[in-house]
């Protein structure tokens, strides 16, 4: 009994199985969950997530780590923001902010791989720096959007889902892409493996990693630019403790923490399932401050789930 | 009457049932021979007996008593040490921490670390093992490493010493040492289970012998008196292999590497060779001698402080591997669990890792290509494994080794190949046919540098040897010219007269 128990749990569907579970459970027991409006909202509530982890995924499957997703985040935001209103052009703004947010994470990948500063470490600071300079540049206020088109990217639909879900949703196919189908996603795997054994194979481990960590910066933009248009206004503060939310949904994906094992799909329900805990609380009115004790749980079981998969798999 | 007793032994991994109601028993002060194919059950049967793992059905009984444990600990007090077949110590702990390891001498919580290296000095010393107790693991020679997990083993007093393919990485002279070591342990009437795929090891040590083949039991001497070494092969392979090393006269053609004043951090002096199409080069010395170390700087895997490398008269840009490979020169490298395999990826990823750049077209992979590749690669050097889905670490060592190889033999166009102790952990049958292998490669004009310790297989295939003492060419030999005299004159430092290096070797 406890044996099948631990082989569901801990096998390749363990997560598939829990989610649907607690899906099941959710839809029958809390009120209004199921209905259109709600899973649009909850859909609504985890693009930033979602697409940020589609990076984050290949930055921990090659056994890095990044702190700075959050402010990324933020800053892009802020970028796209100042250079709409002051140009008067959104697409020009909107380029800005991709520029910005890849340039900061060239600059990560750059002195990770180049100059081999430990990447919770470089991450650590350039989160504080890009925090810093989007609190300088708007003298620590919210920016408001002066054209409105900008707003409407955030509220527009198509086929009645908003346009943001679909633009994660299509992260999410280009992602699972690159990871399984592509030279790139199976040397970010082999790195994380071994990363000594893949260079000697070959693989361009500095090339790859720095490719990584520019990725996240261009996706977190696409991250900014979509939170800064829901919430009208570039805000310096948006997205603080975006990066353990992301990781934790990784983490409670599968993705292992000591590299070299991620799936999409799985990074999709980790994410899905930090939404709906989210969700269902907010539904439920319990009071906000739970709602940090129930993320740290979530995130300290998604840690026990990797170190018993991992000790499952050498056992074996 | 045995004193160490394996009864009705089963175990199965998912797809693999890799032991077979096995039972036999070793006596009391006496050295056990444990032999077999890659993936005969060798290791799995080594990791019964440490409390490592599990078996479904059967027990081992010491003295008399059925052993029930259920961790390394509890093998551990009852008197069973196990060395692995991979090296399981700290790097970046001393070798006294290390060999000490959660047993320090410590008073009040502070480690005591002058007693510390002293008592662990005193101890290498006594076994006969030359290195400082205070290096740092990291800084040894996988051999010496090897050294350092089998005096682990002897500083604690055991009852049952399982010793899995320990010379497998180490000189004639530190096997020697081994060996001293072991006729110790043996008149002291411990129990010692010995695997290794080397027959000579098994003649000169072993008091009887087992052999496994697919999981069970093929044959079990008591002694090995009327054992010949063609009877233990054909019970291993379940054939007969007439002449191992098959050497065949070749046609050498023009120079295809060129390697001119190559120096770098461990090669202090400037190394030349240079290595013809179609010649088989042999690379000997003694462990340490920096042969290894070369072959880094030559392939890119370390930078070289100057020198400079040349493929069939075009220079290449040193200190890149990925720029050797699409110039075709690839290094197999010599530790394969640091530098080869890559942990936690299949089977067939690790096989195509390299060569897949020729048919993933813009970046995108080719899964078909890819399995069939993998497939024929399994097929050809008979990889044990249920499919080349299986996680790599999951195989036995020998058949790791094997996938390595593949990854090179895998790679089309090749120029030069380098293989660092090719054939370490691979069981006779298998090769036999590796070098067989390297033949044909030679034969369609590659340049083959083999790089070995194990005298027997550099003299059996090379057309010529270069030997390295001290990180130096100390020699050069043809085929003809060289035996074993010469060469261990070679491989040993001046200060050693040719007799003393007779003794050592
Ligand atoms: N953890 C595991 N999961 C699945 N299969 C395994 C595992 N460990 C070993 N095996 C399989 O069990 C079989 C026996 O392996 P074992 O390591 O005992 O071989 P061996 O005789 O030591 O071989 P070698 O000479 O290559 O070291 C092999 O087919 C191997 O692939
Ligand atoms: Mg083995």
């Amino acid at each position: 009994m406890t044996a099948t128990l631990k082989r569901v749990l801990l096998g390749e569907q363990g997560l598939l199985v829990i989610f649907v579970l607690a899906f099941a459970v959710v839809s029958l027991t809390v009120p209004n969950f199921l209905s259109e409006r709600n899973i649009l909202g909850l859909l609504q509530s985890v693009v930033t997530i979602g697409i940020v982890a589609c990076t984050m995924m290949f930055c921990l499957a090659s056994r890095d780590f990044d702190l700075s997703v959050g402010s990324i985040v933020a800053f892009a935001g802020m970028v796209a923001v100042m250079v709409s209103n002051s140009t008067g052009s959104i697409p020009l703004g909107l380029l800005a902010a991709l520029l910005a947010g890849t340039l900061v994470g060239l600059v990560n990948g750059v002195v990770i791989a180049k100059l081999h500063i430990n990447a919770l470490i470089t991450t650590l600071a350039t989160m504080q720096i890009v925090r810093g300079l989007a609190l300088l540049a708007s003298d620590g206020r919210a920016v408001g959007i002066n054209d409105p088109t900008f707003y409407s990217l955030a509220l527009s639909r198509f086929l009645g889902i908003p346009t943001p879900v679909w633009i994660m949703a299509a992260l999410f196919v280009v992602f699972a892409f690159v990871l399984n189908r592509t030279v790139f996603g199976r040397n970010t795997l082999a790195i994380g493996g071994n990363p000594e054994a893949s260079r000697l194979a070959g693989v361009d481990v500095d090339w790859s990693r720095i490719w990584i960590f520019a990725l996240q910066g261009l996706v977190c933009a696409v991250a900014g630019i979509l939170l800064a248009s829901r919430i009208t206004s570039g805000q310096p503060n948006a997205a603080t403790g975006l990066e353990l939310s992301v990781i934790s949904a990784c983490v409670l994906g599968g993705v292992s923490l000591a590299g070299g094992r991620a799936s999409m799909s799985g990074v999709i329900v980790g994410v899905m399932i930090l939404g709906i805990a989210e969700n269902v609380m907010n539904l439920l009115n319990i009071q906000a401050f739970y709602q940090y004790l129930v993320r740290g749980s979530i995130l300290l079981l998604a840690v026990l789930l990797d170190n018993l998969r991992t000790r499952a798999l050498v056992r074996r | 009457m045995a004193f160490l007793e394996f009864s009705d032994i089963s175990k199965t991994y998912p797809g693999v049932k890799a032991l077979s109601s096995v039972s036999f028993g070793v006596r009391k002060g006496s050295v056990h021979g444990l032999m077999g194919e890659n993936g005969a059950g060798k290791s799995t049967l080594i990791r019964l007996l440490s409390g490592d793992q599990r078996a479904d059905e059967g027990e081992i009984r010491i003295d008399g008593n059925t052993q029930a444990y259920a961790s390394t600990r509890d093998a551990f007090d009852a008197g069973v040490v196990v060395v692995h077949q991979e090296l399981q110590l700290v790097p970046e702990l001393s070798v006294a921490e290390n060999l000490r390891l959660g047993r320090f001498p410590a008073r009040g919580g502070v480690v005591g670390f002058r007693a510390l290296f002293e008592e662990v000095g005193r101890v290498l010393k006594e076994i006969g093992i030359d290195v400082d107790p205070r290096a740092r693991v990291s800084s040894l020679s996988i051999g010496e490493r090897q050294m350092i997990e089998i005096a682990k083993a002897v500083m604690i007093d055991a009852r049952v010493l399982a010793l899995d393919e320990p010379t497998s990485s180490l000189s004639s002279r530190e096997s020697e040492v081994l060996f001293r070591l072991i006729d110790r342990l043996r008149q002291a009437g411990k129990v010692i289970i010995y695997v290794s795929h080397r027959l000579d090891e098994i003649f000169r040590l072993c008091d009887g012998c087992t052999v496994l083949r697919d999981g069970r039991l093929a044959a079990h001497h008591e002694t090995m008196e009327v054992v010949t070494r063609d009877r233990l092969v054909s019970e291993m392979v379940g054939r007969e292999i007439a002449d191992i090393w098959g050497w065949r006269p070749r046609e050498s053609g023009a120079v295809r590497l060129s390697v001119q004043g190559l120096h770098g951090p461990r090669v202090p002096e400037p190394a030349s060779f240079e290595a013809r199409a179609g010649e088989i080069l042999g690379f000997f010395g003694l462990v340490g001698a920096g042969r290894s170390e070369l072959m880094r700087l030559v392939y890119g895997a370390d930078q070289p402080n100057g020198g400079s490398v040349a493929l069939d008269g075009a220079p290449l840009a040193l200190g890149s591997p990925r720029r050797s490979i699409r110039a075709g020169l690839v290094l197999c490298p010599e530790d394969r669990k640091a530098d080869g395999i890559v942990q936690g990826r299949s089977v067939g990823e690790n096989v195509v890792i390299a060569s897949r750049r020729h048919y993933s077209p813009l970046g995108v992979i080719n899964p078909r290509r890819e399995a069939s590749v993998a497939d024929r690669f399994i097929e050809a050097l008979r990889i044990r494994t249920p499919s080349r889905r299986q996680d790599i670490v999951n195989l036995s060592g020998g058949n790791q080794q094997k996938v390595i190889l593949a990854r090179w033999l895998s790679e089309p166009g090749i120029n030069v190949l380098i293989v660092d102790e090719p054939t370490r952990g691979i069981d006779v049958g298998a090769k036999a046919e590796i070098y067989d292998i390297l033949y044909r490669l030679a034969e369609q004009g590659v340049a083959i540098v083999v790089v070995s310790s194990e005298l027997p297989e550099v003299m059996g295939i090379s057309d010529r040897i270069l030997v390295m003492c001290e990180r130096r060419i100390a020699a050069e030999f043809k085929r003809g010219e060289f035996t074993e005299g010469v060469l261990l004159a070679a491989a040993l430092p001046d200060r050693q007269t040719p007799q003393t290096a007779a003794q050592r070797a």
